[in-house]
């Protein structure tokens, strides 16, 4: 299996991400900005957190408009995985990938600590190693996670079961707790938390590591 | 040319920037401020031949991201 990880301006969580993906099996590699191919054979890309772009403009905006983006965006309109975290979340909501948009957080302060994070649903090749109703323990560590999308795109969320996780105590004011959500096709998924500063011993927890196997068992049989 | 181009939240988007300018208006003692909304300016310096169409294309697609926010365009 091969993750390629993009690295933008301003990335600061690229190396964990890709760590976390070597962990499981992947082949992982790293893809600059300007760069507007991904490497042949890419089954998931991963967008990870940062401050691309030094976050000019709004969040994730400028980094949507790179050369790497477009190919992103074929990746994943050809029904490519995708996973972005905090800052890559961002990235895929200004790309129009998913839906939404992140605003600053409601008490307009960063907040970097471990949150509860509840399993919405476990129909995706990213949660099927939890059980829906799960609660796991994932930081993070943002400034503008306040996800708003208007009702009937909230409402589409819902029927569609495509909100992957909410908050238990809801840290930043994002709409009905969601913390992360599942492209229509339910092979993206963005989210504000950090799996992949879960994911090793070393890190004080361990919850995230069940999505990045979870993601090596199902795209080694595809 | 030059263009000046408004964001702003749209209505009904939660504005906390523009919620704490408020309150601390209020604590200052500047009791009359009922609400307050925090947006963006930006001025472009165009070349000969830029028009507005050129403008709105431009905030479409980078300037204002339409989800949650709206513009406007001053030609200056």
């Amino acid at each position: 299996m091969k993750a390629a990880v993009l690295v933008f301006p301003g990335s600061n969580c690229d190396r964990d991400l890709a760590v976390a993906f070597e962990q499981a099996g992947f082949d992982v590699s790293m893809v600059w900005h300007k760069d507007s191919a991904l490497p042949e054979g890419v089954d998931i890309v991963g967008v990870p957190g940062g401050f691309s772009y030094g976050d000019y403009l709004r969040c994730g905006a400028i980094a949507a408009q790179s050369p790497i983006c477009q190919a992103l965006a074929e990746h994943t309109n050809r029904g490519g995985y995708a996973l972005g975290v905090c800052n890559g979340f961002q990235v895929l909501t200004e790309t129009g990938i998913l839906p939404g948009a992140l605003l600053r957080n409601a008490g307009l302060k960063y907040i970097c600590k471990t949150v509860d994070l509840k399993v919405a649903t476990s129909d995706s090749v990213f949660t099927q190693g939890y059980n829906a109703g799960d609660v796991i323990g994932i930081p993070i560590a943002h400034h503008d996670g306040n996800y708003f999308a208007d009702d009937a795109t909230i409402a589409a969320l819902h029927d569609q079961d495509r909100v992957a996780f909410t908050y238990g105590d809801n840290p930043n004011g994002s709409r009905d707790d969601i913390a992360g959500i599942l492209s229509d096709n339910r092979r993206v998924l963005g989210m504000m938390p950090h799996p992949e500063r879960a994911a090793d011993d070393g890190h004080g927890g361990t919850d995230g590591t069940a999505m990045f196997r979870a993601l090596a068992g199902m795209l080694a049989e595809a | 040319m030059k263009a000046r181009v408004h964001v702003m939240l749209k209505n009904g988007v939660l504005d906390p920037q523009g919620e704490a300018v408020r309150h601390a208006l209020g604590a200052m003692g500047f009791d009359k401020v009922e609400g307050v909304r925090q947006g963006k300016v930006i001025d472009l310096d165009l070349a000969e031949g830029a028009t507005e169409a050129d403008v709105t294309e431009m905030c479409e697609k980078l300037l204002a991201n339409t989800v949650i926010e709206s513009y406007s365009i001053e030609t200056l």
